[in-house]
């Protein structure tokens, strides 16, 4: 089947996961230096490991001096929902993705790169991957520096407000889908009912942030894969 | 801060092998029907539990970030891009901020 693989369509839809990272590594990097992290290393957090919320986790544990196996065990809980991206990720690769390719590629698996390569009607080749994270990797490591070194000249308000821009990102994303695919709806309704639950239930409330995304979202996906399964063509399509 | 430099590598570690190990080790195309629609469920579960309730508490107040995200929602309805509705969502939320500061 032919592949999505052009590097240059790759940076234009790379483009505004680049914007939206601009605002939230930019709160990412006001919110390192204010903790207490230098520049330097809220630029070098961001620039190797490129997960938003597990950065956000980290800077508490690495300022406070806490234990390396905290921390470790805070990023395995918190990232694990990727292993969960790049096993569908590696169903949309194309022919033309190698070895040394799928571990570059790996590196930049973030939520919407995931997100937009798996919303590609074809498989997705090497160049329009490589374009695809080029922008957003960009981003997050620009945004962060002009965060850590600016931030505290930017009004409260303006940081709040960036606040929402990753999760209007999200929404934008899921709620086209949920329009075309009454299925998709309902998955999103049941993983958001599961994800209140967790947030605001006696004892629910006790699971660890990263262990709720990943029980909502395995329960959510398994209960709609039983109850509705794809299309056979789709299936079809996917060999 | 030669500590930083301990920590630095275990967390990127940590995150990098989460990410690749999957990446790297499943080659075959997978044909199992439930498997791939779990799959194709998986991305709007994932963004769905990350955003709700999380979305409402991501600014100063719950009200200006209600507001923020029923003018993404509205936007993402009627299919604008994903830089206009994080954009206008934004602009959404800092308006609603002077309002409530101005109550």
């Amino acid at each position: 089947m032919n592949e999505k693989n052009s590097f240059s369509k790759g940076i234009v839809d790379g483009l505004p996961i680049c914007f939206g990272y601009l605002s939230v590594s930019f709160a990412f990097g006001i919110f390192a230096t204010q903790s207490g992290l230098t520049i330097f290393e809220a630029l070098l957090l961001s620039m190797t490991n490129v997960t938003s919320a597990g950065q956000f986790a980290a800077v508490p544990i690495i300022v406070s001096g806490g234990a390396l196996i905290e921390l470790a065990i805070a990023q395995l809980v918190i990232n694990l929902r990727y292993a969960l991206m790049s096993i569908s990720l590696s169903q949309k690769l194309g022919d033309s993705v190698r070895l040394p390719d799928r571990f570059v590629i790996a590196f930049v698996n973030t939520d919407e790169v995931f997100a937009v390569a798996s919303g590609s009607d074809r498989p997705v080749g090497r160049k329009y991957l490589y374009g695809l994270i080029l922008t957003p990797y960009l981003g997050w490591s620009i945004g962060t520096l002009i965060g850590a070194g600016a931030g505290n000249i930017l009004p409260a308000s303006v940081v709040s407000a960036l606040g929402l821009a990753i999760y209007g990102m999200f929404i934008a994303i899921v709620v086209p889908d949920m329009k075309k695919e009454k299925p998709v709806a309902l998955c999103v309704v049941i993983a958001v009912v599961l994800s209140c639950a967790f947030e605001y239930l006696p004892f629910l409330q006790a699971v660890p942030d990263g262990f709720v995304i990943i029980i909502c979202a395995a329960v959510s996906s398994a209960l709609m894969a039983a109850l509705k399964p794809i299309p056979v063509q789709e299936v079809a399509a996917n060999d | 801060m030669t500590k930083f430099w301990v920590y630095l590598i275990v967390m990127a570690g940590v995150t990098y092998l989460v990410r690749m190990v999957p990446l790297v080790l499943v080659k075959k195309k997978i044909t199992n029907r439930f498997i791939l629609s779990f799959l194709h469920y998986l991305p709007y579960a994932v963004l769905s539990a990350m955003t709700i309730p999380a979305v409402f508490y991501a600014t100063n107040y719950g009200a200006s970030a209600a507001i923020g995200f029923v003018v993404a929602v509205i936007l993402a309805y009627f299919g604008k891009s994903l830089v206009t509705v994080a954009a206008f969502s934004c602009v959404a939320v800092f308006l609603a901020e002077l309002v409530i500061k101005f109550i």
